[in-house]
């Protein structure tokens, strides 16, 4: 496991020049609503020479280039959407953090709930059928007729009801 | 001769582990107790020879001797001790080595403190561990030699990547694998039930302590891996879904899961072949971690092509061992016996329930961090999963995990009642409800979704201490009773109730970090005041330090309060002159649980340098919260019931004992 986050925290170094980390003063927009846009939009687009690394958090050059260009476009008058699809003509898919649901990546969209449902229903499926099984199996459930007579004198006898705690 | 002697111990620790994977198999083929007592001897001789090895490149790195590939690589002379120590776990080599110790360690414990198994059952579980071990010595060895020699030995190393000397490494690292490796223990138990092709209730009360202490140190370790990233990184962030992070948290989750599932099994004889899955999986999975990390296929699908060697060795490990115990069980878990039943609505549905959705939250980190790779090999295409996707994907499985949470160790076993559970969650409910109320009014127009999320943190938490109160009947009699009744409560309710608080608290920690957290980014001259998060931070001055192998740039800052001088805050920025790079250290200040966050970045021609200041509110209890749930953890480890053990076997039976 190499040293874990070490690992990732020196791959991050490693890539970057050092001492630069992520948005600089000189980039910040004066508007703090576009701003904020363009940093709402710079956690959804990857820095393309790191390691899973967002151009919000990255040091290296080149997500300074594509945090200049996203503020670029938004001072344009692009909305976010426009600012992503030029991101995505001119950087590919690749850029994006969260991919678009496409063909190529509808596996990856679809699997986690698919997983959630399919272990649904097969708990549900496999309830059932202990529980026909366990229906057929007079040891566990269902009581004879005497059985049931004998329990109804119970219950009306004196033996209270504790509920289980 | 150090060099030689701990290679030497290595190839020794291999030929045990050899011994010990086939001898004592035979022995229970045979009913033979001394070929299956081999086990417990060749398992303690393995730990101290692998010990040995360990402690020999401790010694080479410690004494800087540099004729050796690994020393000259990492370490450095003027480097301080503790971080030639930790050095030594700071590169594949010597952390690949760190790994088989820590499994030669538990496979001694297991022979140590496994008085009490069936010898066969022993022999079994050793066995299987040192199948694990002999693979890994193998391929330390055959690709991975930290001993190996250099011809012309320089008069001084490499140095240490900067970013790891620091303390986190001495503890980071050392507790991961603690977690990892502990999960084999649940592995080779899974495996020796499958072989010998039966398990019981007792079976579960071995596993269960060992599956805890994993997930013990597995929690630390990750929360500890965070919390440096956290402050080493310089801006703040302490989760990144990275597929590094994403290769420890999947053994959690199936470890989480797996701690669940054994309880029932342990209790109530039932999810019999559903743990044994859950066992082999969390360790599949820490095998997976290790093959992602250590193969290079992360950085790229083709780095991993073009040098393939160990990656194709792990690959191959990884393929032996999870294929190989899937087959076992495909093929032996039908044999075992269907355990209890029980309604939907029991502790054991609930229970359930929480496996549901801590596998398909697993399942979903498994997809997300593997699909990128797994489409650029099939069809070239490359896209990136980051953040925003798992952001989106994991977070609404917590939810309902979540909001079950607090029902789960109100209901009885069986047959339970939902609606008494909720009646006895009210206090909680309503806590829950006045908190998102109060929020709501004190963030208008704030984000609506920050105010539900803590609802539900005080909810889960509220929910905890119900529970506690309820078993130990406050506010229903007399104090003094109440209080000597939970003093009496089993340890095992205590550790739910703070690990599940944990949860709760951890919650709280991230909504308020992420929500309410203020920031300021700004080029900075001497006497610049700036206003973050009601304090006043005042740049006092730059100044040089020399460090032992760093010089570093020191800036301070006196902080304030309504003009009255709380601290001072001293971040810095250090140059290491043998790598000829930097790291960035950030001021921290702690105010209760909220922190304040001071990095430098570049100094300006003008003299002015960047500054980033955060005030980042109840940031602390994102890693409170685990340390809650580690504690809820040794709470249950150091409950009755697993301090005094199961208790021993009729002479007559074949080992076989009820559950209760």
């Amino acid at each position: 496991m190499k040293f874990g986050f070490a690992g990732l925290v020196a791959a991050m170094i490693a890539i970057g020049t050092p001492a630069a980390y992520a948005v600089q003063p000189d980039e910040i927009m004066s508007d703090p609503g576009k701003e904020s846009r363009a940093r709402d939009l710079s956690r959804e687009l990857r820095c393309m020479v790191c390691q899973n690394q967002s151009i919000d958090d990255s040091d290296a050059p080149l997500a300074r280039d594509l945090r200049l260009l996203v503020r670029e476009r938004i001072a344009a008058g692009d909305s976010d959407a426009q600012v992503m699809d030029f991101l995505v003509a001119r950087y590919g898919e690749f850029v994006l953090l969260k991919p678009r649901l496409k063909p190529h990546t509808l596996l990856l969209w679809l699997l986690p709930p698919l997983a959630l449902a399919g272990g649904g229903v097969a708990l549900w499926v496999h309830g059932r059928r202990r529980a026909r099984s366990a229906g057929q199996d007079n040891s566990t459930a269902g009581l004879s007729a005497d059985e049931e007579i004998q329990l109804q004198k119970l219950m009306a006898g004196e033996v209270s009801s504790e509920p289980p705690s | 001769m150090i060099a030689e002697a701990g290679h030497y111990a290595l190839v020794l620790a291999l030929a045990l582990a050899l011994i010990q994977a086939v001898v004592p198999i035979v022995g229970a083929r045979l009913h033979d107790p001394a070929l299956m007592n081999v086990a417990r001897s060749t398992a303690l001789a393995q730990l101290l020879f692998a010990g040995l090895s360990f402690a020999a490149l401790v010694m080479l790195h410690v004494s800087s001797d540099f004729s050796v590939v690994n020393v000259f690589e990492n370490s450095h002379s003027q480097k301080p001790l503790i971080y030639k120590i930790t050095g030594v776990w700071g590169n594949h080599e010597g952390s690949m080595l760190l790994w088989v110790s820590i499994l030669a360690l538990f496979g001694g414990l297991v022979a140590g403190f496994g008085n009490n198994l069936p010898s066969s059952l022993r022999a079994h579980v050793l066995a299987v561990q040192a199948w694990i071990a002999s693979a890994f010595y193998l391929f330390i060895l055959i690709t991975s030699n930290p001993f190996l020699r250099l011809g012309n030995p320089p008069i001084e190393g490499r140095d240490l990547n900067p970013v790891l000397q620091d303390i986190g490494l001495a503890v980071h690292p050392p507790m991961l694998y603690l977690g990892y490796v502990g999960f084999s223990i649940s592995f080779s138990f899974a495996v020796a039930a499958l072989i010998e092709g039966r398990i019981d209730a007792a079976w579960a009360r071995w596993v269960r302590p060992w599956t805890l202490v994993a997930w013990i140190f597995l929690t630390l370790g990750i929360a500890m891996g965070s919390y440096w990233a956290y402050y080493e990184l310089g801006w703040g962030g302490w989760w990144f879904w990275d597929p590094v992070e994403n290769a420890s948290l999947m053994p959690w989750l199936a470890g989480t899961a797996l701690l669940h599932s054994a309880v029932v099994m342990e209790k109530r004889n039932a999810l019999k072949v559903w743990t044994i899955l859950l066992a082999i999986l969390t360790f599949s999975l820490s095998l997976l971690g290790t093959f992602l990390v250590r193969s290079g296929v992360l950085t790229s699908v083709h780095a991993f092509a073009t040098d393939p060697t160990r990656g194709v060795f792990i690959l191959l490990i990884l393929c032996l061992f999870i294929g190989g115990s899937l087959t076992l069980y495909a093929w032996r878990a039908s044999a075992l016996k269907q355990g209890g039943l029980f309604a939907p609505i029991s502790r054991e549905g609930a229970l359930v329930l929480n496996n549901l959705f801590l596998t398909t939250a697993c399942a979903t980190v498994f997809i997300g961090t593997l699909y990128p790779l797994a489409l650029e090999v099939i069809t070239g295409d490359k896209i990136s999963v980051g953040a925003p996707f798992f952001n989106l994907t994991f977070a609404p499985l917590f939810v309902p995990l979540m909001l079950a949470m607090p029902f789960g160790p109100l209901l009885a076993w069986k047959r339970g009642d939902i609606v008494g559970a909720g009646q006895r969650l009210m206090a909680a409910g309503v806590a829950a409800l006045l908190a998102i109320a109060m929020l709501w009014a004190w963030t208008r127009g704030g984000a609506t979704l920050a105010p539900l999320a803590i609802g539900l943190a005080v909810f889960v938490i509220g929910g905890a201490i119900s529970d506690l109160v309820e078993r130990s009947g406050l506010l229903r009699v007399a104090l003094p009773v109440a209080l000597r009744r939970a003093r009496g409560l089993p340890r095992s309710n205590w550790g739910t109730a703070f690990a599940h608080a944990g949860v709760g608290v951890v919650l709280i920690g991230i909504v308020c970090e992420t929500t309410w957290n203020s920031e300021y980014i700004a080029s900075m001259k001497t006497d610049d005041v700036p206003q973050v998060g009601g304090y006043a931070l005042k740049l006092d001055g730059i100044t040089q330090r020399q460090g032992p192998n760093f010089r570093e740039n020191v800036a301070q800052f006196t902080v304030t309060v309504d003009g009255r001088p709380i601290s001072v805050m001293t971040p810095s920025k250090r140059n290491f002159t043998t790598r000829g790079s930097s790291t960035t250290e950030a001021a921290l200040l702690t105010r209760g649980v909220s922190q304040l966050y001071v990095s430098l970045g570049e100094t300006g021609a003008d003299g002015a340098i960047a500054v980033r200041i955060y005030h980042k509110p109840l940031v602390l209890l994102i890693w409170f919260g685990p340390v809650l749930m580690a504690f809820g953890g040794l709470l249950s480890l150091s409950d009755r019931r697993l301090r005094i053990g199961a208790p021993k076997p009729a002479k007559s039976s074949r080992a076989l004992q009820p559950a209760e």
